[in-house]
């Protein structure tokens, strides 16, 4: 896999320049197609349109990869704390004296051109978290460097959540995934997800009352049980403990199974869950002390934070949400239909992609697009215009060039000999990876809707720069690795 | 790699899950994109305005040319809500004549989503439709003072005479039932509810066009799609010709005026119907405009109820008119010869004088049966066809038989005229009477009372006419139609199609002399216009449980070579001769002679002087209200 070390080195990884070169062409033809206006329709090239605008940032943005490939590689190692310091001094100074622009305060002003510091501020936490993590004898999991990281993590995501950008401060937490593959236990990233299938699933079918409690509550119950069993099972070296614990779960499920045949009482699956959940817990706790393991309190942890945390799903969603991000989860999850409201964007959005069948309506061709049924064309949303006017063909082309970049920047991560390149080349993947997901699958409808735009293809000078920016350090770096 | 790495394998994860992901974006993409179709449908009726580009509807002539009907503009007032401001209310509704309620309750109409579907504050809406074109004028010259405010052109129904409304028949918007069955129709659309209107709907209504335009997100025109390839531009209607002589149908319903009933003159050569009067009718013009609404609702609780067409729809015992066809039906089976002849007694002597005759020579044959109108020469026949044995099994085969040829007459069965809502009448047939007695072997005495079209016999005035017509062509009919021809299309098959009896010529020939006969020394010698024309005949007074008789009466001239047939029914005239043969004088002078002869002047002033509204339609619609 890795014996084209020493034919490669030295060589910027011209696939990689290419993909790049195809995504911000194919995003320059889309903005002009949507952002085209029937009545006075603009060249390709005016600068008064969107997509000459775009022309610029690109131009601009090759410029920028050019010198950045010219720069040494030392030198981001070395500065990589004072852009930190620079960067959060910006974010500080942004929130202060931005303007309100739609209700954010992201952007500085500086005279014709309007920047957001936050979209570079990907790039250098990506840094930032490159050279701390390649400290000599670093170790993540002691408790000081778990600080030092989620620090450097969270700060700028705080700051930017106040500059009221969410979106761009959930694209700082994916650099969990660079963390993941830096040794951050499976638990951790395992225990995320779990939250996020409670609070799905508890949410979902939290309406309808069985028993003393809802649907969601009883399924959530179950899920936490095969969870717990789950992490039981893989991480508990003694085999007849999880034979005790499926025993429980399998006996009083199967009981309360039994008995409902009988129609002696109402059986109420929720009180079955916890009792279960409950001696399961007991159990664990039993084992902690009498084998004085850490791992079984963890386990037990789990289930009690599991439980609590089902138990204020409702409270958080219903007291801490904005009314529209309830509305845009409840559209996500299908429980509300709104197509007029939160539920527009998507509605449109899967009107336009849907409306392009297999070989779309043609470039320039597009109805939705073109007659502004779909917010945010342009930015946000312009996988709807490719969907629309290139169709199945176009749409998918779009998200396998996408996930074959991806692998190749994951390749070109592991094939990094410096610890400082493979955590920066990871914390890039990751960032794209999130993109990714979130934008199309908001697109799609699959994901809530999270104003984050797709890279390379959404209109807008700072995105752009900053991807190209994450991108061309990262295969400058690439460029320079020394065989061991 | 020389360096140990734990973690190594997570790369492979981290891909995996990548990889997966976008596999589940993919089989998305495949179900929005290409399994389902509905993001498809609602796209374009996002996106496509199809505006409909309204033909204009075909012209209504009569058959000398005359114009009858026909388009004229007229004008909507359009609100687009979002432009409207600074608005001189009080200006705006002097000008309209409406009051400020009026205009407040059609403003919510207008935006009153249920009620208007289409609404929208971006596009014009219609606000008040069928400006006349004094309003037109003044809110034209103040447009300036009403931003907001647009007025769109539209065609609407014009007549030429007050005459005929129930024929020519009226346009409205359609309904939901309308559009449902016919996916031709759009809301808003107008289309023909009655009369010619709607039976020639189809070739008056031409082709709607379309232009398609493409709509943005707020509903407002962003120009044509694919600059109008796929746009279609209308086709106008047909225009038609009709039968109607609109001279002799004026005049027919100038002699119908304060009467309820019918006339009907027929060509019999062609099957033309030259006047087809139903009293009472309406203005056609009152069901056209802007008072549509008011004025329908008066016409439809009118007591007398104008909306019928009586001489389609309305009903009646043909009384002695029948004869005729008795005659024919009793020749054509053997069961007479012209020269056959029955006794009468002041009436049916087998039944003790029931039913009743009046005074004349007796015995008789059919040709002078005819011109008295001997009901017991007819009872007679009757019974003798229902007791024939050698002919026919029982008396079910020889009443079937006998209804057989009141059938192939056009009685019974409706005659497709090219009108809405013609009614078939009834001639009943063995079953009806087997069931009615609750016995097969009813007797000829049990129904004779339809041997001189009483009983359950009913027949519409044209049936009676083209019965007539029938016997001036001496044995065949066309089915009566009132369009004569249309400007790019051929007659429909069937009104140029020759309805046979099979019934010999000679028969006829008796029947057409009992009906001269009739005219110039028997029932109907009022109607005698000799030496000039040699009119035939047939008077008939129909028994009525509601009221004074009805008065009828059936003919044709010339005798030789006829030009016209004709049905006269005048409800509760009392005797065919009272009222319907002078109706019928006058129509023929009307028709042969252009003008009334001073001669007949005072015949004209006493039938146009006579009121024969019956109360009984007041006393129903009394009940009705108790009710």
């Amino acid at each position: 896999m890795y014996n084209d070390i020493t034919t490669e080195k030295g060589r910027v990884d011209w696939w990689t320049v290419m993909f790049y070169l195809v995504f911000v062409l194919a995003g320059w033809l889309n903005i002009y197609a949507a952002s085209f206006d029937l009545e006075n329709a603009v060249s390709l090239f005016d600068l008064s349109g969107r997509a000459g605008m775009q022309l610029i940032w690109i131009g601009t943005s090759l410029v920028l990869a050019f010198l950045i490939m010219k720069i040494d590689t030392g030198f981001f190692d070395t500065f990589a704390i004072l852009f930190y310091i620079i960067g959060i001094a910006l974010l500080i100074l942004t929130l202060l004296i931005a303007p309100n622009i739609k209700g954010s305060h992201s952007w500085l002003v500086l005279g014709p051109v309007s920047v957001q510091p936050a979209e570079f501020m990907k790039f250098v936490i990506a840094l930032t978290l490159a050279k701390v993590l390649s400290i000599h004898g670093f170790k993540l999991m002691e408790g000081r460097n778990l600080l030092i990281v989620s620090a450097i993590i969270l700060v700028p995501t705080i700051i930017v959540i106040f500059q009221s950008e969410t979106g761009t401060a959930l694209v700082y937490l994916s650099f969990i995934i660079m963390l993941y593959r830096e040794g951050l236990p499976g638990g951790f990233i395992f225990t995320g997800l779990a939250m996020i299938v409670y609070f799905v699933v508890g949410l979902k079918f939290s309406e309808e009352e069985i028993g003393i409690f809802s649907r969601g509550e009883v399924y959530t119950l179950a899920i936490i049980l095969v969870f717990t069993a789950g992490m039981v099972w893989s991480y508990v070296k003694r085999k007849q403990v999880i034979k005790v614990i499926l025993g429980i779960i399998g006996s009083i499920y199967l009981v309360s199974y039994i008995i409902s045949f009988t129609q002696w009482v109402e059986v109420d699956y929720g009180i079955s869950g916890i009792l279960a959940l409950g001696l399961v817990i007991l159990y664990l706790l039993f084992l902690s002390l009498r084998y004085w393991k850490r791992i079984y309190l963890m386990m037990a942890v789990f289930a009690i934070g599991s439980f609590l945390f089902l138990e204020s799903v409702e409270y958080v969603f219903n007291d801490v949400l904005q009314p529209h991000q309830q509305m845009r989860i409840k559209v996500t999850l299908g429980m509300e239909e709104d197509l007029l409201g939160s539920g527009y964007h998507i509605g449109q959005s899967k009107i336009a992609i849907g409306s392009g069948a297999f070989t779309g309506k043609g470039y320039l061709n597009g109805t939705q697009t073109k007659l502004k049924y779909v917010p945010e064309q342009d930015t946000d949303f312009i996988f709807c215009t490719i969907g629309e006017e290139q169709g199945f063909v176009g749409a998918s082309a779009v998200l396998i060039l996408f996930l074959i970049f991806i692998l190749r920047l994951i390749f070109l991560a592991e094939r990094q000999k410096t610890t400082f390149g493979r955590i920066y080349g990871y914390s890039v993947a990751s960032i794209f990876i999130f993109h990714l997901i979130v934008n199309i699958g908001m697109v799609l409808g699959l994901t809530p809707v999270i104003g984050i735009p797709l890279p390379f293809f959404s209109y807008g000078g700072s995105s752009l720069w900053g991807f190209s920016i994450l991108l061309f350090v990262f295969l400058r770096i690439d460029k320079s690795r020394k065989p061991f | 790699m020389n360096r140990k790495d734990p973690h190594l394998n997570r790369s492979v994860v981290i891909g995996a899950t990548v990889a997966i992901i976008a596999i589940i974006y993919l089989v998305q993409l495949f179900n929005l994109q290409i399994v389902d179709t509905k993001y498809r449908d609602f796209a374009d009726s996002n996106a496509f305005y199809k505006k409909p580009l309204y033909p204009s509807r075909g012209a209504m002539y009569d058959r000398n040319g005359e114009l009858l009907v026909f388009n004229q503009a007229t004008y909507d007032v359009m609100m687009v809500a979002r432009e409207v401001n600074d608005f001189d209310t009080v200006d705006f509704c002097n000008i309209l004549a409406i009051d400020k309620p009026t205009f407040m309750e059609l403003d919510s109409l207008m935006r009153d989503n249920r009620k208007n579907p289409g609404y929208s504050s971006y596009t014009p809406q219609r606000f008040l439709s069928k400006l006349n074109i004094r309003e037109y004028g003044m809110l034209q010259e103040k447009l300036y003072k009403f931003p907001g405010i647009y007025i769109q052109n539209r065609t609407e129904r014009q007549y030429k005479y007050p005459n005929m409304g129930l024929i020519l028949g009226y346009i409205a918007e359609v309904d939901k039932n309308t559009m449902a069955s016919d996916k031709y129709y759009a809301r808003g659309d107008f289309a023909g509810k009655s009369g010619i209107e709607l039976s020639h709907e189809e070739d008056l209504r031409g082709e709607k066009g379309v232009e398609i335009l493409l709509r943005d997100a707020h509903g407002r025109i962003q120009g044509k799609y694919e600059n109008g390839e796929h746009d279609k531009t209308p086709i106008s209607g047909q225009d038609l010709t009709l039968a109607i002589d609109i001279e002799l149908q004026a005049y027919g319903e100038y002699l119908m005026q304060n009467k309820i009933g019918s006339i009907i003159i027929i060509e019999p050569k062609t099957g033309e119907i030259l006047a087809m009067v139903a009293a009472p009718s309406y203005d056609p013009s009152l069901l056209t405009g802007r008072d549509f609404g008011k004025n329908f609702m008066e016409l439809a609780q009118d007591p007398y109820k104008p909306l019928i067409n009586r001489a389609i729809s309305g009903v009646y015992p043909p009384g002695s008119t029948f004869k005729p066809a008795q005659g024919l039906v009793f020749l054509a089976e053997n069961i007479i010869t012209p020269d056959t002849r029955y006794g009468c007694a002041g009436g049916y002597p087998p039944l003790g004088g029931r039913p009743r005759c009046h005074g004349h020579p007796s015995p008789l044959s059919l040709d002078p049966a005819l011109a008295t109108s001997c009901n017991s020469y007819f009872c007679y026949g009757l019974t003798a066809m229902l007791n024939n044995r050698t002919q026919y099994k029982d008396v079910n085969d020889a009443f079937d038989h006998w209804k057989d040829r009141m059938v192939s007459f056009g009685f019974g069965n409706k005659l497709e005229v090219d009108l809405p809502s013609e009614k078939r009448g009834f001639i009943p047939n063995s079953k009806f009477y087997s069931k009615v007695h609750k016995t097969e072997n009813w007797r000829a005495p049990n129904i004779i009372s339809i041997a001189i079209g009483q009983g359950e016999i009913l027949t519409t005035p044209l049936q009676i006419a083209n019965f007539s017509a029938l016997v001036a062509n001496r044995g065949h009919y066309y089915v009566p139609h009132v369009v004569k021809n249309l400007k790019d299309k051929p007659l429909d098959k069937k009104y140029t199609t020759k309805h046979e009896t099979g019934i010999a010529r000679n028969f006829f020939e008796v029947t057409v002399s009992g009906m001269a006969h009739a005219v110039t020394g028997g029932t109907c010698r009022g109607i005698n216009l000799e030496p000039e024309i040699e009119v035939c005949g047939k008077t008939g007074t129909s028994q009525n449980p509601h009221g004074d008789d009805h008065s009828l009466f059936m003919g044709f001239a010339p005798k030789d070579n006829p030009q016209i047939a004709i049905a006269v029914i005048v409800e509760n005239g009392r005797f065919g001769a009272s009222n319907a043969v002078p109706i019928g004088r006058l129509m023929m002078q009307k028709f042969f002679k252009d003008s009334i002869p001073p001669s007949d002047k005072w015949l004209e002033d006493r039938i146009v002087n006579t009121s024969i509204l019956p109360n009984i339609y007041l006393r129903n619609r009394q009940t009705l209200n108790v009710q």
